[in-house]
């Protein structure tokens, strides 16, 4: 009897833990908003204590001028040569505050990403720093925490970043879902943040003003695939799109998806996973049950390559095969053989070749370095480690950000804003133009998708098989 | 239909890990009335003791499953005597709490030690076609070895003196500590036991999915449902529930989206607590 009695226990005690496995979205928004009142009320206080003090300078300062002119003029005149002096000589130090996904499941991409980011930091302060028009040297620093790959950590410790740590700008934690939690914060606080690693359109579509996107859109990341599956054969008709059940993933084959009825294709399977998926037998049984020719989706990193991993093991016969995110990334050719064949949209690959001569023809203004010096830089600085797309997209973040502040000549967040917002450039990581309609503003416009496959010359390499004039090798079709 | 067999034999050879996972956890609670809170990280441990055996020291990942075991055992005592033997007699909640504490420590321990990126076997058996139907290398010897163990643990418990000191300390303990059965060093045999169970079953899911220190949790809660569907402390219910489990696991996704299994899974749990709490086989014991 005693342990029938216990059972309500277990139950307690599984239901506590489900929910600590969950999201936790009620802690999230409940901390969000105990956070958001907080620091509103200590914004109010502070403005309060400040509008006192002017008040009280500028009374002051009649008052000194009403009664003797002389002294007023000379103090005026002294205050304004101190504090020219003082920003002439020196420097200003510009914090840059982000998050990195140290832990949990976003740590490879992430940490990617951070590399990146954090090899642009050094390279700017190893040159001496932004020098600007008037001869102050802008120097960087960098406040980051880990967010731990959370939803509620990102909100939490991007609002510490804007308010106790007054970072001066934001990049965005890596993917999108936790750039949407933090995107939120970045407006609230009206601080300009570039998003890098983060292509979920719906971000840049709820009338955010000061968050500017680095990566091509998700709904732009499968339909150069469908093109490329298009002029590859002619005669495929079935399609399946197995996803992951994220923000990304679902923006990406939601959009593909329509795209790919509208190219007459027939879609056989459409069936998003779990997340922490790790078992993919069900579908890669359904997949041989609706034997499509072609298998798109995906989502990041993990359970991309435990799916190509798993469907290589089980045979599956299928002539093309494009996951989103994994397959790009260096640490996919760990799979072996697995990965043959294995076809990936990338925001970015060493072999691409923008170069200030091909910024020259498109009309377009060049700025940062080549991708040979990009990849040497890193390489250099991370132990001979090659930097995959999401490295790319962290220097990018920065180089944007150096040059709207180059371009606004100034730190200040409305000025760079400007510049952002005008900014049309091409740079090693591609074309970087922004959106600047109120329905999605911050939105890139300018950057484009190139596609990969894993081939073996000798050994299993990446080449460039998308779009025709940046390919580097033929499609490898139908897979092996 | 092949696609229906197909997904069933997949399940079912995943069932037989759910099952010695479970084992582990019913065993515990049949001989001393404790949940083991620490069993996901203890399935955790078992999945980077295998990996980084074959990894670091190229050992096959099947000879590296015995050290694992082993260590499995040993740490099991080790949880034990530090955290549950001085709370053995206080109410429910304090073991329940002590090895909620064990299971803390060893994820803090294990993200600071491996990080929580994903780690991947990099093993294979590649896979065998009877008719149509495809069934991989790896799961098969998982399910294979699943079975060994659990013969193995059946002649253990009926078999041998210590087997049957377990379950005599099951029954009544002050009885068998009367009969002088040193009843402190069994029930760490028996913690040791569980926890072993588990540390295999994290061996055995490590050669065929990918893994994190935190990856533990999502098989505990499965054992928490294979042990109740089988009846708590009922450690072959427990194997036959495991099957049971494994087949939804594979049926559904035939019929419904993926995401409806641990939805369906979870409803039967309660449903089975609701209608059958001593579980759908029922122990000699009780």
């Amino acid at each position: 009897m005693k342990k029938r009695w216990m059972l309500p226990f277990v139950l307690l005690f599984v239901l506590v833990l489900a929910a600590c496995n969950g999201n936790g979205d009620d802690t999230a928004a409940d901390t969000a908003a105990d956070t958001t009142a907080d620091t509103a009320a200590e914004a109010t206080a502070d403005t309060a204590a400040d509008t006192t003090a002017d008040t009280a300078a500028d009374t002051t300062a009649d008052t000194a001028a009403d009664t003797t002119a002389d002294t007023a003029a000379d103090t005026t005149a002294d205050t304004a040569a101190d504090t020219t002096a003082d920003t002439a000589a020196g420097s200003e130090e510009v914090i840059i505050g982000f998050t990195a996904s140290q832990t949990g499941k976003q740590n490879v991409s992430s940490t990617g990403q951070v590399n990146g980011l954090q090899l642009w930091m050094d390279s700017v302060n190893a040159a001496g720093g932004i020098e600007l028009s008037d001869g102050t040297i802008v120097t960087l620093k960098s406040v980051t925490y880990d967010d731990e790959s959370n939803t509620d950590r990102v909100q939490e410790l991007y609002t510490r970043l804007a308010t106790e740590d007054d970072a001066n700008f934001l990049i965005s934690p890596y993917s999108s879902g936790l750039t949407a939690a933090a995107a939120v914060i970045a407006e609230q606080y009206g601080k300009v943040m570039i998003t890098t690693g983060a292509a979920s359109d719906s971000t840049y579509q709820q009338g955010l003003t000061t968050v500017y996107q680095a990566y091509t859109p998700a709904s732009r990341y499968l339909t150069g695939a469908l093109d490329l599956l298009q002029q590859t054969d002619p005669d495929v008709e079935k399609v399946a799109f197995v996803y992951e059940n994220s923000k990304f993933s679902t923006g990406v084959v939601e959009a593909a998806k329509t795209y790919a009825e509208s190219l007459g294709y027939e879609i056989v399977l459409f069936e998003g996973y779990d997340p922490d998926s790790t078992d993919f037998g069900p579908f890669i049984n359904k997949i041989e049950a609706s034997a499509p020719d072609a298998i798109l989706g995906g989502g990041h990193f993990q359970d991309g390559s435990t799916f190509a991993r798993q469907l290589a093991e089980k045979n599956i016969d299928v002539k093309f095969f494009t996951l989103l995110v994994a397959p790009p990334e260096p640490d996919f050719a760990d799979l072996g053989q697995a990965a043959l064949g294995v076809i990936g949209p990338s925001q970015w690959e060493k072999q691409a070749t923008f170069t200030s001569e091909s910024a020259a023809e498109a009309g377009l203004a060049w700025f940062g370095p080549t991708s040979t010096e990009f990849v040497d830089a890193y390489t250099g600085a991370y132990g001979g480690d090659e930097p995959s797309y999401h490295a790319a997209g962290g220097y990018a973040a920065g180089l944007i950000l150096q040059q709207a502040i180059l371009e606004a000549d100034s730190t200040d967040p409305d000025a760079v804003k400007a510049a952002l917002d005008g900014m049309d450039l091409l740079t090693f990581f591609g074309h970087i133009k922004f959106d600047t309609t109120e329905a999605s503003h911050g939105l890139q416009i300018g950057h484009s998708m190139i596609y990969i496959q894993w081939q073996d010359d000798g050994g299993l390499m990446k080449q460039v098989v998308w779009p025709a004039e940046g390919a580097t090798a033929d499609v490898l079709y139908p897979k092996p | 239909m092949d696609f229906l067999l197909a997904s069933l034999i997949d399940g079912l050879l995943l069932g037989f890990v759910y099952g010695i996972a479970a084992m582990g956890l019913t065993l515990i609670w049949g001989v001393m009335n404790v949940i083991n809170l620490s069993h996901g990280p203890i399935i955790a441990l078992g999945m980077f003791g295998v990996y980084y055996i074959f990894s670091a020291l190229g050992i096959h990942p099947y000879l590296a499953l015995i050290a694992v075991a082993a260590g499995g055992l040993l740490l099991g005592g080790l949880i034990y005597f530090v955290a549950v033997h001085r709370v053995i007699d206080a109410p429910h909640l304090s073991t329940l709490l002590a090895t909620f504490s064990v299971n803390m420590i060893i994820i803090g321990l294990g993200t600071a030690a491996f990080s929580a990126s994903p780690r991947n076997v990099d093993f294979t058996l590649g896979s065998f076609e009877i008719g149509s139907i495809t069934i991989l290398g790896t799961r098969l010897v998982a399910a294979i070895l699943a079975m060994f163990v659990t013969g193995g643990l059946y002649l253990f418990l009926y078999k041998s003196r210590y087997g049957r000191y377990i379950r005599a300390v099951t029954d009544n303990r002050d009885a068998a500590e009367l009969m002088g059965v040193p009843s402190v060093r069994i029930l760490a045999l028996s913690f040791g036991l569980g926890t072993m169970l588990a540390a295999i079953s994290g061996g055995l899911i490590a050669t065929f999915f990918p893994f994190t220190i935190l990856a533990g949790g999502s098989y505990e809660l499965k054992s928490f449902v294979v042990s109740v569907l089988g009846g708590l402390g009922n450690p072959v219910g427990a194997l036959l529930a495991g099957l049971i489990l494994g087949a939804i696991e594979g049926i559904i996704p035939t019929v419904l989206p993926t995401t409806w299994v641990p939805v369906l899974e979870f409803v039967l749990f309660i449903l089975i607590l609701l209608f059958r709490p001593q579980g759908l086989f029922k122990t000699k014991s009780s």
